[in-house]
């Protein structure tokens, strides 16, 4: 790391547990993160296991030396946070929608959210967009809720369950 | 434009008591209108205009990207009235209204808005059809004021009326609410030569007392298309048993149409686009000669040919499905991948054409497209002849 660069704790503070701190206090006797993934079909996060072991050429570094702690430690917090995206994906309360519309009633799965063809000319809009300009358009209109910021932890999660949904797809940005 | 929507919700945009869909499709209009009569520095000052406008409403729109859509002038119109000639001697016509999902209307009036518009366009149809089928799905979370409020609607239908039950309407109160409004979930009639049964296919095995669910849990636990907490659909034994009852009564030669809510065949589990039971449902109707079965819940065009079954989605009224990534019948053309930016693209009401013989011709009502016709001569071709038209943006 560069000199003089400090590592924000704000920013790193995982989107799991800033979305979900105040739902957790309504509900304290409830695992979120298991309920939710009782209730949906999650993709696993890419395994890491074969970087674990002796680290040759790393040897004397600290970095790549990976142990099986960082796999589990990467792969957990990864999932907590397209679980958690699940969650707000799912829930017309948690997206703000007026008229208590969710994504899934359109999306199941994230089906025809075509992430891996971001950034595209949208022609609706206009001009090129991202994911997340487009999951604000169904935001605004479909669900009728207002648009996140983009770095909303929503809309971080958001585009965390999308993407996660659609893994193995090939990249094709621009497709339409 | 048709396309008013909901004037008491949702977010406003400075102008009145209109949503962002009505101006956002009476900008899209004006530029469409405006777009054959423009030269193209003519062209270019109105989507600058309409562009402006759209941005001081703080929508972001390219008016020169709208695709109008190629629509027949008077085709829907028309539509019922016109294909009676096809019928012929001794066929008739049925129409199906289907998947309303109806919140109470203070909630969400965008689905209630979208019912009365299939109820108008089923009251339009001259000649009128024999009858109309509801496909299921009436209510969103099964409350007793949805269904209130779509036994209040479909009321006005002038047609004779059969109502069959879809999961939305079953799962809060286990259809109690629903029987009390529409009867029995499973029953059968004889009309015009043909038989005709309508059967619950949305049993789900118990998930809910181990796991203690309130009957709003369990509602919304099986309103989650994508929610893995429910069991599949299946027609159970006691439906079951009913069905071979009615069957064992009616010759084999009768044609026999089936309406359930799921599709009766396997083709994708997790979203429950799937009968658990299908191959022992199945196997009552393989001995009828001819056999059309019509389904809810699958929101799309959908077509499948198994033996002699053929079988037939319908569209919803309040939003269309994508299409599952995997298990497609190979029968199905599908339709347009929907456009976001029109609520009710994708939606719509439609209807089946019975010819003398008992083979179908299914009729999908698009709003705000052609209508796409899937007929008898498609289903026994295998295929081969009178293909509907391809889109040009299937799902992937
Ligand atoms: C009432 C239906 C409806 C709802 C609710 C809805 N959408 Fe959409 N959305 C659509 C349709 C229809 C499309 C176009 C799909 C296509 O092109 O195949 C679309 C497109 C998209 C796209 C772009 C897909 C592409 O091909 O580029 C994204 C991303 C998206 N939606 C995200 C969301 C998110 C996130 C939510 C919830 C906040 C949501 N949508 C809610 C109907 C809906
Ligand atoms: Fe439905
Ligand atoms: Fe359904």
């Amino acid at each position: 790391m560069p000199a003089g660069v400090a590592i924000d704790t704000g920013v790193a503070k995982s989107i799991a547990s800033t979305l979900m701190a105040k739902w957790q206090a309504e509900h304290p006797d409830v695992d979120w993160e298991a309920d939710e993934r009782a209730s949906r079909t999650f993709v696993p996060a890419h395994d890491n296991s074969d970087l674990i072991g002796e680290a040759t050429q790393a040897e004397g570094h600290t970095y790549r030396n990976v142990t099986e702690l960082d796999t589990l430690l990467w792969k957990r917090e990864t999932e907590k946070a397209v679980v958690a995206g699940s969650r707000v994906f799912h829930s017309g309360d948690e997206l703000g929608s007026t008229i208590a519309v969710s994504c899934d009633m359109c999306h199941p799965n994230a089906a025809n959210t075509h992430p891996e063809t971001y950034p595209k000319y949208q022609t609706q809009l206009g001009r090129v967009a991202l994911l997340r300009d487009m999951i604000n358009w169904c935001l605004v209109h479909p669900v009728r809720a207002e648009a996140l910021s983009a770095d909303d932890p929503k809309m971080r999660a958001l585009e965390a369950y999308i993407i996660s949904q659609r893994a193995g797809k090939t990249l094709a940005y621009g497709k339409h | 434009m048709t396309n008013d929507d909901d004037q008491t919700n949702g977010p406003r945009r400075g102008r009145g008591p209109r949503s962002v869909e009505t101006v956002y499709m009476e900008e899209r209009a004006a530029v469409m209108q405006a777009l054959p009569r423009l030269s193209r520095r003519g062209f270019m000052k109105v989507s600058l205009g309409a562009m402006g406008a759209a941005a001081a409403a703080g929508v972001t729109i390219n008016p020169h990207s709208f695709q109008p859509i190629r629509f027949v002038p008077g085709a829907r119109a028309a539509e019922p009235g016109a294909a009676a000639g096809d019928v012929g001697g001794g066929g008739f016509r049925i129409a199906y209204i289907s998947d309303s999902h109806l919140y109470k209307k203070e909630l969400n009036d965008r689905f209630v808005r979208s019912l009365l518009r299939a109820v108008d366009d089923v009251n339009a149809m001259d000649p009128q059809p024999d009858f109309v089928l509801y496909g299921g799905d009436l209510a969103q979370l099964g409350q007793p004021e949805e269904l209130d409020l779509g036994a209040e609607i479909l009321k006005s239908v002038k047609a004779p009326l059969h109502v069959m039950v879809g999961e939305h309407d079953w799962y809060f109160d286990m259809g109690e609410r629903w029987r009390r409004h529409f009867g029995d979930d499973n029953y059968s009639f004889d009309h015009k030569g043909v038989h005709f049964v309508v059967i619950n296919s949305v049993v789900e095995k118990d998930f809910w007392t181990a796991r203690g669910m309130s009957p709003m849990e369990r509602m919304k636990t099986v309103a989650g298309l994508d929610n893995g907490k429910q069991s599949s659909f299946t027609v159970g034994d006691a439906n079951r048993a009913w069905l071979a009852g009615d069957l064992a009564k009616v010759d084999k030669g009768t044609p026999l149409v089936v309406f359930s809510h799921s599709p009766l065949y396997k083709l994708y589990k997790n979203w429950n686009f799937w009968t658990d039971d299908a191959d022992e449902v199945q196997a009552l109707l393989r001995p009828f000669k001819t056999v059309t079965v019509i389904h809810g819940h699958t929101h799309q065009v959908l077509t499948n040919r198994i033996g002699n079954i053929s079988f037939h989605g319908m569209l919803s009224t309040a939003w269309p499905w994508p299409y599952a990534p995997e298990g497609l019948p190979e029968m199905t053309i599908q339709m347009n991948r929907p456009d976001p930016f029109n609520p009710e693209d994708g939606c719509g009401d439609g209807s089946v054409i019975v010819h003398p013989d008992g083979l179908v011709d299914k009729v999908y009502g698009l709003w705000n497209r052609n209508p796409m016709t899937v007929s008898a001569k498609y289903m026994t071709s295998g295929g081969e002849a009178d293909r509907p038209k391809v889109p040009n943006a299937k799902s992937y």
